[in-house]
């Protein structure tokens, strides 16, 4: 698998701090949602940082999109949200995994379950969902500290009411929006049982946040009676 | 080289005079890991010299504590390409740890808490060149850096410096540890750029 | 939310890629130590390292190694007894 160039062509802001690029990149390849990249960087002087991001979009001919959160003290994530502007080169490895998928052709009901910016490859399948005109009932439960911390959210709302079969639930951590019905919290069993499917529906779900979050969560869905088989995780570390 | 991102400049680095080959400064103090942090209780803590003919030489924290103290400033450098300038430690020189130890052994194998081990020739832990360390910048040593106490060989790459180091096997023949069974250097000079295998 | 140090086997993905013609993400690898079979994108792996080193979920053992250098790769795979890997 080797580097190739790419350039950014468009980009938007998902959150105060953190935003959606659009890359073309000549001679990609087709990718599956949930799939991610590696991107490179390189300073004049040579020295060179790589970091993974989830691609955020379905297949789109030789244009990707990944949503990147900024991480305080990060090396590549500031420059990739605040510095990096359109028309200007990286490189570009992947599309690079093949566990943590969802085939349009699959058939069992999904769960998905984000913490944080954990959402990106989750939205893929969301995307890719409605673009393959599937019927499959999903579900996202998706947890973020405050309403200016959630990706997507304009969005989320639209496919909600357009795509039937898709249900979101939003859970706060630190403060949760006018209207609201309970308090901020931690995502626990409760949320999962009112929001997830019950393991008797035989649903394949997909957790992704930090590695804290997915280690939590994954045992929760484990404790209610899902197969750990049936529990796909991607954790990111405190790479920024 | 790869294609440059025009404003990429990555971490803040600087090269230095008194820098090896192929290091930049940080101010930061990078927690590298290749497992779960070791929580050692010191009442349970132990560090043992075993020598080439079986004989081991114990102590206890409190007997540790007990050896005369050095307070070390040295400068640090990681294979991945960080070091840092004037850090101050305290702990026993292995000087101390090795007098009275009765060896003809030529090289050690430092093993740890935890399972990491490195290896180096024994000549490298005489002569006020190393210590054992249980304190960073005036505050006991954090789990993450490898408390309650590391090996400090500054004049190696760092991956040398074993963290939660627990004893110390001298062996005639070199015993490659976990870094150098995979493509690290044995010696791993920095001024020598000694990173790899065949460096 | 404690903070931990490592990712999932998914991320070696790339890295793999490299030194493999064939695609790892889906194979199943069995711990040496402790026998546990299970996907290589379910291995723990520790990445704020000098190599990348991938440890068993169950326990904890080191099931791969690896080193990239510049101008060479080195892969230690004496933790894992075997990688099965679907060949469609």
């Amino acid at each position: 698998m080797s580097w190739r160039q790419a350039r950014l062509v468009a980009h938007r802001a998902e959150t105060p701090t953190a935003r959606t690029l659009v890359l073309e990149v000549p001679g990609w390849p087709a990718h599956l949602p949930g799939q991610h990249v590696d991107i490179r960087l390189t300073a004049p002087d040579g020295y060179q940082a790589a970091r993974s991001y989830s691609l955020a979009a379905p297949v789109d001919g030789e244009r990707i999109e990944v949503s990147v959160q900024r991480v305080t003290d990060g090396e590549v994530s500031p420059f990739l949200v605040d510095g990096y502007r359109e028309g200007d080169p990286v490189e570009v490895r992947g599309p690079i995994g093949g566990w943590f998928v969802w085939r349009p052709q699959q058939t069992e009901p999904v769960l998905l379950v984000a913490g944080g910016s954990g959402v990106v490859p989750l939205m893929a399948m969301i995307r890719a969902r409605r673009a393959a005109g599937s019927r499959v009932p999903f579900r996202l439960i998706y947890s973020v500290r405050t309403p200016d911390d959630a990706f997507y959210t304009e969005e989320l709302r639209r496919r909600v009411r357009d795509d039937a079969g898709l249900d979101v639930a939003h859970v706060y951590t630190r403060q949760a929006p006018d209207g609201w019905r309970g308090e901020p919290h931690r995502l626990g069993l409760a949320d999962v049982n009112t929001h997830g499917w019950p393991p008797e529906l035989e649903p394949l779900v997909y957790v992704c946040g930090p590695t804290g979050f997915v280690e939590a969560v994954s045992d929760l869905l484990v404790g209610l009676g899902h197969p750990a088989r049936r529990v796909r995780t991607e954790r990111f570390g405190p790479t920024g | 080289m790869g294609i440059v991102t025009p404003g990429f400049q990555g971490r803040p680095r600087a090269e230095a005079p008194d820098l090896p080959p192929g290091q930049y400064l940080t101010p930061d103090f990078p927690v590298l890991s290749a497992g779960p942090t070791p929580r050692v209780p010191r009442d349970t803590w132990e560090f043992v010299i075993s020598s080439e003919t079986g004989t081991e030489y114990r102590w206890s924290w409190d007997e540790m504590m007990a050896l005369p103290q050095e307070t070390p400033t040295v400068d640090i450098h990681c294979v991945t390409r960080w070091s840092k300038l004037g850090t101050t430690w305290r702990g026993v020189s292995l000087d101390t740890l090795l007098d009275g130890v009765d060896t003809a052994a030529d090289y050690a194998l430092a093993h740890s808490y935890g399972g990491y081990s490195t290896n180096l020739p024994l000549e490298d832990l005489r002569d006020g060149q190393a210590w054992l360390v249980h304190t960073y910048d005036g505050d006991d040593l954090p789990a993450e850096h490898g408390g309650p106490a590391r090996l400090l060989v500054p004049h190696l790459y760092f991956w040398k410096s074993a963290k939660w180091v627990r004893g110390i096997h001298l062996t005639v023949e070199d015993t490659p540890g976990f870094w150098e069974t995979a493509g690290y250097h044995d010696y791993g000079d920095p001024w020598r750029e000694q990173r790899y295998q065949g460096d | 939310m404690t903070a931990l140090p490592y990712v999932d086997g998914n991320m070696l993905d790339g890295p793999l890629g490299e030194v493999f013609a064939v695609d790892l993400s889906t194979a199943t690898a069995r711990c040496a130590h402790c026998g546990t079979t299970g996907p290589v994108a379910g291995l723990r792996v520790y990445s704020h390292a000098p190599g990348l080193v991938g440890r068993c979920p169950t326990c904890v053992e080191v099931m791969v190694r690896l080193v990239r250098a510049p101008d060479r790769a080195w892969l230690d795979l004496r933790g894992t007894t075997f990688l099965q890997i679907p060949i469609p």
